[in-house]
């Protein structure tokens, strides 16, 4: 077996990278940061490709499949012999592609940043905390333990929290980042739960360990967890569902998202790293890494289909009507994560069944690409306007030529339409879908449709519709700005031709994809007339959106009021908690506990001056009274009554 | 090592202060003094260390007897274990922290470093002892000094409140007398003789009844010191008129005194009682968990927030110690420093906070990482710590509570751990409200010219980040620190 410690480097480079720069404070190396995290970036996102090479084609097999391999672990905190939180680097191919796609998209948000965050006042402190993220991720991908997962999903949730208040005089932003925490925390108690009870009965937090306790059904941890039982569910049941609940609450599915169209206050290139290409994939990669334990359980299989189905046709449907375009990104993210969700669901387990699995991480890599690319995008956009409103952009083509070609190739990349990567990855989900679950295969090619069009909805509006006022004045960006772009939509273009299959697979070993050019019709057919509906309505200036709109009436109106989820939790925290909960909480402690208190005291010092007239309001004697009561009750106590 | 030199080293600086001159020599000989004493504590963790490695699997380390009242069996007798390890770093950590934090008080500043280092002594001596008569002794010299040090410094409502306090703690030391006295008439260390060593009497026990009858009032008594619902309301109030330092040092280190005491005095020499009584402690402290995190919500003062906060993480202590496993008990130990170095810390910045600006009302606070990153960052770094962020203290210890807490398969008691798990969101609801408004937001022009941090509040705030981050990041120390202590507690539970 080939020595992989080297890959500790990967996530460390960052991490010293957060020491330094967080050391260093808002003031110093302000010229230099960029450039430092770039540079340790570069490092981590080398060493990535190389392990993956070194893995994928040199000697990451076991006879014919892929094997896992566990290149460091360091016992952390041993709670007893056997239960012990671990810190380790496994590899196995998804934890391999997991690596390469944080590093090599955060290098490409790194170098982005340098042009973007220019002039900023705490650019040091934005480096930082994007090294903390990128650590905390790659760290977090590379878990054998899965309370080092949970470990390394509160500090991306924490570094989530830093960035998107990082603009932190402004009260949106502080709202948004409280928002991210608190919901994805909310969701993490599931996640905790959930660790507790599976590892309770597995008596481990290894992840190898666990997998192989719980689908043997031979094993004490199996019928434990298949005998016991609460309110009806297997303990098997609820700790999947609930460990799926901190995957859902990470990875904004309904009804958890609500906190990711607002995180879109952090800086952009923030968006396109965190909340796009990786933090948020970390609930799929979850139910991936503990995929073995999910399929043998049919509800837990169930929820994950079903929250990710809704999930992608919710956000869709939302997505239609935005008009901040980071928000439309966002809802489409949520949307995307919602295919990579339900195809999850669906899959098998081993062989030609897994192909379910094997298409939701390919959409999930192919994803990151098209998905940062499009925000970076976004961002060049937003520096060149100011604003985040499509009203306040149309005609940007003649300014910015490069944005808007690869922003061109992201669009059809997520439309999937072919030859371009997220036509392939697609392609493959719903198949998956249409092999197992009809319906779901229905919402599938329904999304698909709504993906392009309310992504050409974007493009048109931001890029064509009216003619742009000069703006010769200033130019697109920096190269640093740019030459991201340019390798992003290099790689959407080239990615969908991996066979993934080769690489990924359920159970390790080869899964050969059949590409079927009939299935492709349905797809390709309501992708076009998505396009097509969209250049329709937004290519050019007209009344047409608006009418289309009324006629849709009710819908629209829901639709674009985010399905008054937002309003409903509202509701929940502000009347309920705090006014229901909190509130009589707090006057019941001043009042009434606290009340009790006083009046006791207060009835001791009445009573002393009633029996004793001594009220010397001197400590001492009300406690040497005291004393003398308590040593006079424990002598009762001691000869009398015993 | 010599054990009484820790008692003997604040008492020394204590009377040095006395002879001192003014603030200027005042503070200097404080902080000498509680230097020297963080270095002797952690040469004594690093000797404990050799120790055990050494092979050496006596529970009592270094013990010392000094007969004290020959006819009553009274004994000045110490002797350590990790537990007590544990607790005397964190008190020599808050102490240097809280004289350093004190570096500018002008008034009546040779009574006020007095105070602080006799308080410190009172609680080194209490982690100690081995005697409960000694034992009890050093709680009452811990408990003294807060009383003056509200009254005389504090803010607010300081009268009202230092009298509640002290009448409080008071009553509860009342209790704990009534326990300490049943244990010593219950014990038998042979020819019907009865004894206040700690050490004899575990290895003859009690009979159960007196347990059974004894364990309520040790309990509660020490309970009333670390927040026991409903007698808590001495917390809230005494935090927030207390000046810095004193805060700091309730909620760092008396508050631990009570943790401590519920488990050397009540569980270890009880553990029938406490297997009695174990599911009202859990019910109290699952209530004090999260009405404590509920209550906090609605908090408007930065010092009630911490002090409310301080309700229910000491709540995770007594849940600790009501599950009555070795992983939760460990966790309850670990909650106790950590809680208390993470608190000392929040308390610090607040002081720092409110020093500045004059105001601790979040409301009319706003902004302030614009003008003290320091401060502002420490804030940060102590709330963070405070809802769980794995890397600092307080994850590990929570996640050690919760992880040993599930362990008891009652399912019952997994309800209330579960509840007890839904606090960290309510924690995170509270401590994120006062960040983003106080630290984050945008700031008062009025705050423009506020500076930030002295190098002794940055040096102060360093050795507790310290604290935090080594017990956060690097676990597995403090964990080999505490196990053989918890162990020999839950062998004495399971009945040998």
């Amino acid at each position: 077996m080939a020595d992989y410690s080297y890959i500790a480097l990967v996530p460390l480079l960052p991490l010293a990278t957060f020491v330094l720069l967080g050391l260093a404070g808002k003031n110093r190396l302000v010229k230099w940061s960029g450039y430092i995290g770039s540079a340790t970036m570069l490092g981590s996102a080398v060493i990535s490709l190389y392990a993956a090479y070194q893995y994928f084609f040199v000697n990451g097999k076991t006879g014919d499949a892929y094997a896992e391999i566990t290149a460091l672990r360091y016992t952390w905190l041993e709670f007893a012999p056997g239960l012990s939180i671990d810190m380790g680097i496994i590899l196995d191919s998804i934890s391999v592609m997991m690596l390469v796609v944080v590093s090599f998209i955060s290098l490409m948000v790194h170098i982005y940043s340098v042009g973007y965050m220019k002039g900023e006042e705490r650019v040091t402190t934005y480096f930082s905390f994007l090294s903390l993220f990128t650590f905390s991720m790659l760290a977090l991908v590379v878990s054998s333990n899965i309370f080092q997962i949970y470990i390394f999903w509160e500090l991306v949730g924490v570094s989530s929290y830093l960035l998107i208040g990082f603009y932190y005089q402004k009260p949106s932003a502080v709202a948004a980042s409280k928002k991210a925490f608190i919901v994805t925390r909310f969701a993490d108690l599931g996640f905790l739960v959930g660790i507790l009870i599976l590892a309770f009965y597995s008596g481990s937090f290894d992840i190898g360990t666990i997998i192989n306790r719980a689908t043997d059904s031979q094993s004490e941890a199996f019928t434990g967890l298949v005998s016991a039982g609460f309110l009806g569910m297997s303990a098997l049941t609820w700790s999947l569902v609930l460990v799926f609940a901190g995957g859902a609450g990470k990875s904004a599915m309904f009804p958890l998202h609500i906190w990711l169209p607002d995180a879109m206050e952090g800086p952009t290139p923030v968006s396109a790293l965190i909340h796009a290409a990786t933090m948020v994939v970390a609930g799929v990669y979850l139910v991936a890494r503990l995929f073995p334990v999910f399929y043998i359980d049919e509800i837990a299989m169930q929820v994950v289909t079903y929250v990710g189905a809704i999930s992608a046709l919710v956000a869709a449907i939302i997505a239609c009507t935005q008009t901040d375009i980071k928000r439309i990104l966002a809802y489409s993210t949520m949307s995307q994560i919602g295919y990579m969700m339900f195809a999850l669901g669906v899959s098998g387990y081993g062989g030609e069944e897994g192909l379910g699995y094997t298409a939701s991480m390919f959409h999930l890599f192919t994803h990151a690409f098209f998905k940062s690319l499009l925000f970076l995008g976004a961002g060049a956009i937003i520096h060149f306007v100011h604003s985040n409103e499509m009203k306040d952009m149309g005609g940007l083509r003649k300014w910015m030529p490069v944005t808007h070609i690869t922003f061109l190739i992201a669009c059809l990349a997520i439309a999937g339409v072919p030859p371009f990567a997220g036509f392939f990855s697609k392609e493959e989900i719903l198949l998956a879908a249409y092999q197992s679950d009809k319906i779901v295969y229905g919402i599938g090619l329904f999304v698909a449709a709504l993906t392009a069009f309310y992504m050409f909805r974007l493009y048109f509006s931001v890029f064509w519709k009216k003619e742009a006022a000069d703006a010769s004045h200033h130019g697109e960006g920096t190269w640093s700005m740019k030459l991201p772009l340019i390798v992003l939509a290099g790689c959407t273009v080239v990615v969908g031709f991996i066979h993934f299959g080769n690489y990924i697979s359920s159970d390790g070993a080869p899964l050969p994809t059949h590409f079927d050019i009939r299935f492709s019709i349905a797809p390709v057919v309501s992708a076009v007339a998505g396009i097509l509906l969209a250049a329709y309505l937004y290519k050019k200036e007209s009344d047409r959106p608006a009418k289309f709109a009324t006629a849709l009436g009710r819908l629209y109106r829901a639709a674009y009021k985010k399905f008054y989820i937002d309003e409903i939790y509202l509701f929940i925290t502000k009347k309920i908690i705090f006014n229901l909960i909190g509130a009589p909480a707090a006057w019941f402690d001043r009042n009434i506990v606290d009340g009790i208190m006083n009046l006791l005291a207060s009835g001791t010092a009445r009573t002393a001056a009633l029996i004793k007239g001594m009220q010397s309001g001197r400590v001492q004697s009300y406690a040497l009274y005291f004393f003398g009561g308590v040593v006079a009750l424990a002598i009762l106590l001691i000869y009398i009554w015993i | 090592m010599f054990l009484p030199t820790l008692i003997f080293v604040p008492s020394l600086t204590a009377l040095a202060v006395l002879v001192c001159k003014g603030l200027k020599q005042v503070r200097v000989v404080a902080l000498a003094g509680s230097l020297v004493q963080l270095v002797l504590s952690l040469l004594l963790f690093v000797q404990y260390r050799q120790e055990r490695n050494a092979g050496n699997d006596a529970q009592w380390l270094w013990e010392w007897d000094y007969t004290w009242f020959e006819p009553l069996h009274i004994n000045f007798r110490v002797g350590v274990d990790g537990i007590s390890i544990a607790m005397i770093l964190l008190t020599a950590f808050v102490v240097a922290a809280g004289v350093l934090v004190s570096w500018t008080m002008e008034k009546l500043s040779k009574e006020f470093f007095f105070l602080l280092i006799f308080l410190g002594m009172g609680a080194y001596g209490f982690f100690i002892s081995l005697d409960l008569f000694t034992l009890f002794f050093f709680l009452e010299v811990a408990v003294i000094p807060k009383f003056l040090l509200i009254g005389i410094w504090g803010s607010g409502k300081k009268e009202y409140s230092a009298m509640k306090l002290a009448l409080m703690l008071m009553g509860g030391s009342a209790l704990v007398l009534v326990g300490v006295l049943g244990i010593y008439f219950n014990s038998d260390i042979g020819n019907g003789q009865h004894s206040f060593d700690l050490v004899a009497i575990a290895q003859t026990g009690i009979s159960p009844q007196a347990q059974n009858i004894f364990f309520p009032f040790a309990f509660a008594g020490f309970g009333i010191f670390t927040a026991l619902f409903p007698f808590h309301t001495w917390v809230p109030d005494g935090h927030s008129s207390a000046p810095t330092a004193a805060s700091m040092f309730l909620a760092g280190i008396s508050m631990k005194l009570g943790g401590y005491g519920c488990l050397r005095v009540a569980t270890y020499l009880m553990p029938e009682g406490a297997q009695t009584y174990a599911w009202i402690i859990i019910l109290l402290a699952t209530i004090a968990i999260l009405y404590g995190a509920f209550a906090t919500m609605m908090q408007t003062d930065l010092k009630y927030i911490n002090a409310y906060s301080s309700v229910s993480h000491c709540g995770f202590v007594l849940l600790g110690i009501g599950m009555l496993t070795q992983i939760s008990i460990t966790g309850a130990v670990l909650q106790m420093v950590s809680h208390g170095l993470m608190t000392a810390l929040f308390f610090a910045a607040i002081g720092m906070i409110y020093e500045r600006t004059h105001t601790r009302m979040v409301a009319q606070l706003g902004g302030l990482l614009k003008v003290m990153p320091f401060i502002s960052t420490v804030f940060v770094i102590a709330g963070l710590c405070s809802l769980g962020l794995p890397g600092l203290s307080g994850f590990v210890a929570e996640m050690t509570v919760f992880v040993g807490s599930w362990q008891n398969a009652d399912t019952w008691y997994r309800v209330a751990t579960i509840l007890a798990c839904a606090s960290i969101v309510v924690t995170a609801v509270y401590i994120l409200r006062a960040t983003g408004k106080a630290i984050m937001g945008p700031m008062s022009n009025a705050y423009d010219n506020l500076a930030d941090a002295r190098w002794n509040e940055k040096l102060a705030a360093g050795i507790l980040v310290i604290g935090i981050l080594a017990m956060g990041i690097a676990p597995f120390w403090i964990q080999d620190l505490v196990k053989p202590g918890t162990e020999s507690i839950v062998q004495r539970l399971l009945g040998f």
